[in-house]
This record gives C-alpha cells, sequence and structure tokens, in this order.
C-alpha cells in the first residue's frame, strides 16, 4: 500500500490542489520567494503571509533514477522517478514519479506535465513528457 | 587550535548477515572490546552517547537506546545523551566530545548497534522511513508517497546528475566497489570477502539507475563502540590517545534530500569544508580516510567534499589509483560498508582508529599518523581529523 502524507496546516494545500487539478505552490506574499516544501512562515524574510498559488504544472528534469527493487510486496518494478524544477516557482523541486513513459526513456532536461490521483484525502502529484 | 578531546578506544562485535544474536548481545561484545582496547573497565565510563536513539519506526535500525544500555552494563553516568538530529551518525561522538572538553564526563562509551539483517523480512525493510507508519510526517513524506522510498533512489538520483555534469561513469564507482572488496580481503571481520571483480561488479543487476547492487552497503547485525575522553584522562589509556583536531557540523541547505540546489554536492561539503577552517592541517597531511559509503556514489563527493580533489575531478582522482590498496589516500581500509557491513559510520571510524594505532594487519597503511573520517549522505554529514600524536 502507498504511505500516504499527514496533512498539516502548511501542506494541506499542496497535497489537495489536485482535486481542481490544479498544482499549488507555497510563495510568500512579501517577498514572492517559492517556498518547497510549504512552511508556515517565508525562511527568506520571515513574514507569515505566506500562500498558494496555481503554477502552469510544467516542469523540466532536473536528475531522475529508475528503481529497479521491489520495496513492498506486489510493486510493480521498473519506474522511473524524476527530481522536476517547476515552472513558475523559481527554485522550487518536486520528486515527481513518472507515468506514462518507458522509464528508460526519461532523460535530464525533459519537459513533463502534472497530473493527479487520489486516495483518501491526498491528491497525489505524477507527472508524465510533455508533448 | 586543539579540541580537548581524543579517541582512546573502539570496539566492534562479531557482526553478520542474520545473526540472531540480540542488539545487546552485540553491545556487550563491542563495549568489552573497546574497554579492552582503551584498558578502562566499566566504572570508568561516565558518560553515554549514541544515535539517534531508540527507534521503533524501522526495525532494526536503531534497537537500543541509552537507558537500556546503561542499565544492561551496569553503568552509572554523569552525562548522556542520544542524537537523532545532529551532524550525520557522527553526532554522537562530536556530541561526546564536547562533552569532555566541558568536564561533563571524563569516558564516554559511544555506540551504534543494529539488528537491520535480522529484521529484514520480505513483507518488511528495515531502511524505507516510516515504514509501519499510518501517515507520515517530515522531509520524507514528499519523497516516499512518490514511491521515492529507499536512499538507493536518492543517491540514483545524485549519482545520474553527477554522471551527467561530470562525465563520470559506473566504471569509476566499480573501482570504488572493488577497491574496498581488496581491502575486505584482508579483513578478517569484513563480511562480504569473497573476490569482486568489475565484470562482476558491471553484471550485477539494477537497484536504482545508475546504481547497482555492489553500489549498496550491506545490511547487517552488529555494534560497535568508540571510547572518546578527555585529554586529560586520555593520558592514562593503554592506547596513544588520538586527538580530535578538528571536527565539522555545518550544513547550509535544506533537510531533504532533493531541495539542495547543487545534487552534484551534498551536506558534506557544508561540514568538511567548516572543518578545515579549525586546524593547521592540510588534506596532504591525511593518511588513510574513513568516508560514508552507504552507496559507493558518496565516496567521490566525500573526496571533492574535504578537499582531496577538486569538484569533478574525483573520476580521475580514482581512476589514478589513489584510494585502493597502495593509494596514496586509501580510503575505508577495512571493506567500508559495502564490503564489510553497514555500522553507519562506527565501523569506518573503528577502521580509522585501528591504522592510526598500527594494528590494521595487512592492510596497515604504514606509519599512518593522521586519519579523515566523513560519516554521511544527502543533507546529514559530520567530518572529523584524527592524529596520532
Ligand atoms: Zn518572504
Amino acid at each position: 500500500m502507498r504511505p500516504l502524507p499527514e496533512l498539516t496546516p502548511e501542506n494541506t494545500a499542496f497535497w489537495t490542489g489536485g482535486a481542481k487539478n490544479k498544482l499549488l505552490i507555497a510563495f510568500c506574499g512579501d517577498c514572492q520567494h517559492a517556498i518547497h516544501p510549504p512552511q508556515l512562515v517565508c525562511p527568506k524574510c520571515w513574514s507569515e503571509a505566506v500562500e498558494f498559488k496555481p503554477v502552469p504544472g510544467t516542469g523540466t528534469v532536473y536528475t531522475f533514477t529508475v528503481n529497479h527493487q521491489p520495496w513492498m510486496p506486489d510493486m510493480p518494478v521498473p519506474f522511473a522517478l524524476a527530481v522536476v524544477d517547476i515552472d513558475g516557482a523559481s527554485g522550487v523541486r518536486v520528486t515527481a514519479e513518472v507515468v506514462n513513459a518507458d522509464p528508460e526513456s526519461i532523460a535530464i532536461g525533459q519537459k513533463l506535465k502534472v497530473g493527479f490521483f487520489n486516495i483518501d484525502d491526498v491528491w497525489f502529484p505524477q507527472w508524465e513528457p510533455a508533448q | 587550535m586543539t579540541l580537548a578531546a581524543a579517541i582512546t578506544g573502539v570496539g566492534m562485535s562479531d557482526i553478520g548477515r542474520k545473526t540472531n544474536r540480540p542488539a545487546m548481545i552485540h553491545l556487550a561484545e563491542a563495549a568489552r572490546r573497546a574497554l579492552d582496547c582503551a584498558g578502562l573497565t566499566k566504572g570508568d565510563i561516565d558518560g553515554i552517547s549514541t544515535y539517534p536513539g531508540k527507534a521503533d519506526n524501522s526495525p532494526g535500525m536503531s534497537p537500543l537506546g541509552t537507558g537500556e544500555v546503561r542499565n544492561a552494563l551496569g553503568l552509572k553516568t554523569r552525562w548522556h545523551s542520544a542524537v537523532p538530529d545532529g551532524p550525520s551518525q557522527m553526532a554522537p561522538i562530536q556530541v561526546a566530545a564536547m562533552a569532555v572538553a566541558t568536564g561533563q564526563a571524563r569516558h564516554v562509551l559511544c555506540f551504534r548497534a543494529l539488528t537491520e539483517s535480522s529484521s529484514q523480512t520480505a513483507t518488511q525493510r528495515a531502511s524505507i522511513p516510516g515504514a509501519g507508519r499510518a501517515r507520515l510526517g517530515g522531509w520524507y513524506s514528499y519523497l516516499v508517497p512518490a514511491k521515492a522510498m529507499s536512499a538507493s533512489n536518492w543517491a540514483g538520483w545524485m549519482a545520474q546528475r553527477y554522471f551527467h555534469e561530470f562525465g563520470m561513469t559506473r566504471e569509476h564507482l566499480g573501482l570504488v566497489a572493488t577497491g574496498q572488496r581488496a581491502f575486505a580481503q584482508q579483513n578478517p571481520s569484513a563480511v562480504m570477502r569473497t573476490p569482486l571483480t568489475m565484470e562482476d561488479y558491471l553484471g550485477a543487476r539494477t537497484i536504482s539507475s545508475p546504481l547497482g547492487l555492489f553500489d549498496c552497503d550491506v545490511p547487517i547485525d552488529g555494534a560497535c563502540v568508540v571510547i572518546v575522553s578527555a585529554a586529560d584522562a586520555a593520558k592514562d589509556c593503554a592506547q596513544a590517545p588520538l586527538t580530535i583536531a578538528a571536527m565539522g557540523a555545518a550544513l547550509g541547505s535544506q533537510e531533504s534530500w532533493d531541495q539542495r540546489p547543487d545534487l552534484t554536492t551534498m551536506g558534506a561539503h557544508d561540514a568538511a569544508a567548516d572543518m578545515w577552517t579549525r586546524t593547521d592541517l592540510k588534506p596532504a597531511d591525511v593518511d588513510v580516510l574513513g568516508l560514508y559509503d552507504g552507496f559507493s556514489i558518496f565516496v567521490p563527493y566525500w573526496l571533492e567534499a574535504m578537499g582531496f580533489c577538486g569538484h569533478g575531478e574525483a573520476k580521475d582522482f580514482i581512476a589514478e589509483g589513489n584510494i585502493g590498496p597502495g593509494g596514496r589516500f586509501p580510503v575505508n581500509t577495512g571493506g567500508g560498508q559495502l564490503s564489510g557491513g553497514r555500522l553507519h559510520g562506527f565501523g569506518l571510524l573503528h577502521e580509522v582508529c585501528t591504522q592510526l594505532w598500527g594494528q590494521a594487519g595487512g592492510r596497515q597503511v604504514d606509519g599512518a599518523k593522521v586519519g579523515a573520517c566523513g560519516m554521511g549522505g544527502g543533507f546529514i554529514a559530520g567530518s572529523m581529523l584524527l592524529r596520532r600524536d
């Protein structure tokens, strides 16, 4: 079974934005610094005016790995895991499960786009090649 | 500048895979050997220090806390500490050094015990953070739900980016793995002692690309004890004191494996650079190195972090034969964790101390006087220079 994140005041928007098909990223309302993982206080200027804004939902592969080891029972392998630089949120990277692609085809610099799937109260961002 | 602390004794239990010996038996054996090494008795121990403390969220990763060890070994301590957050698996040793330097204790028993091998079953892997919890919090809650649930995935990201930027290949990492195996063949306590060829290395199954089976360290059951003593108390011990000449603990980036802006560096770069600001010693003075090798890729990162070569130059440094048997800067001469077994850095420090005391048998580095040790991967890091005076 896929482990789920605990929803907290600082991260709920990130994990539930997919309900409206939006990738929501935390930004500082005062200095516009993009904050990920989301925090209640801006780490740059210590403002508490943190707000979530939708970003385009596209990004670029900074690095990746193809996992071949079944870490849990019934885990299908192989699959690709990327670290993606997010468009519209300078400096923000997310860990990305890459779907709908041959894992061996993933490359650094490749463009990906986000989609979501829902379990319980969490909408997981998943990523696939942008055409 | 010299810290008023030294390492005076080390001890390791009979480590192995699936030993089915309780952690406390391993710990008691390691402690007895460390006391014998130092020429101390249990009554001399007045401090105890461990990482990360008793942890029940990852089976076998840290089965013993300070309390039950004090009870079991009948220790009367004036100071104790368990450090889950800190400069890596080296934290309990750094904290102990500060404790003895400020008079909180005279001789601190620092320990790491694991029953990770026995705890691994078909349905349960010890090294998955948060295993068994209904919901995940903290930094790994952004990784594990995306199925990036093993450190091998996170290290795979680092290796892939490093390969991309600097042209490193699997053959370079193969030199790390085969070199350490060659050392392990000279170490009776290493768990993997059969010869390992480059062909074996390249032919092994992929775990998380570009890392394969022999890029990953070996889960074991065992314990290791390092005794940290105040400088004046160290003079009365059986071994020449190994003075802690400098330590590094800096961390300048977020606590997460995917967030460091440049993943061709890691926390090691912050900690090691800071360490060198506190000593007159230079990398060229170092005779023997213990560098954290949870994955082979950490070794070139640590080499660069510690300044043994420049950023992006580790592949050539390794290919020139610097780090294997007979090299100018021999790394993980006991076989490291890749071949010796994973004692979370304590085993690497144990080996550096053994070398500095001239007790490493067939793998002894002649005249070793200065040792460097770096523990941790990703955002966790602690570093240390030891000098035999
Ligand atoms: Zn701000």
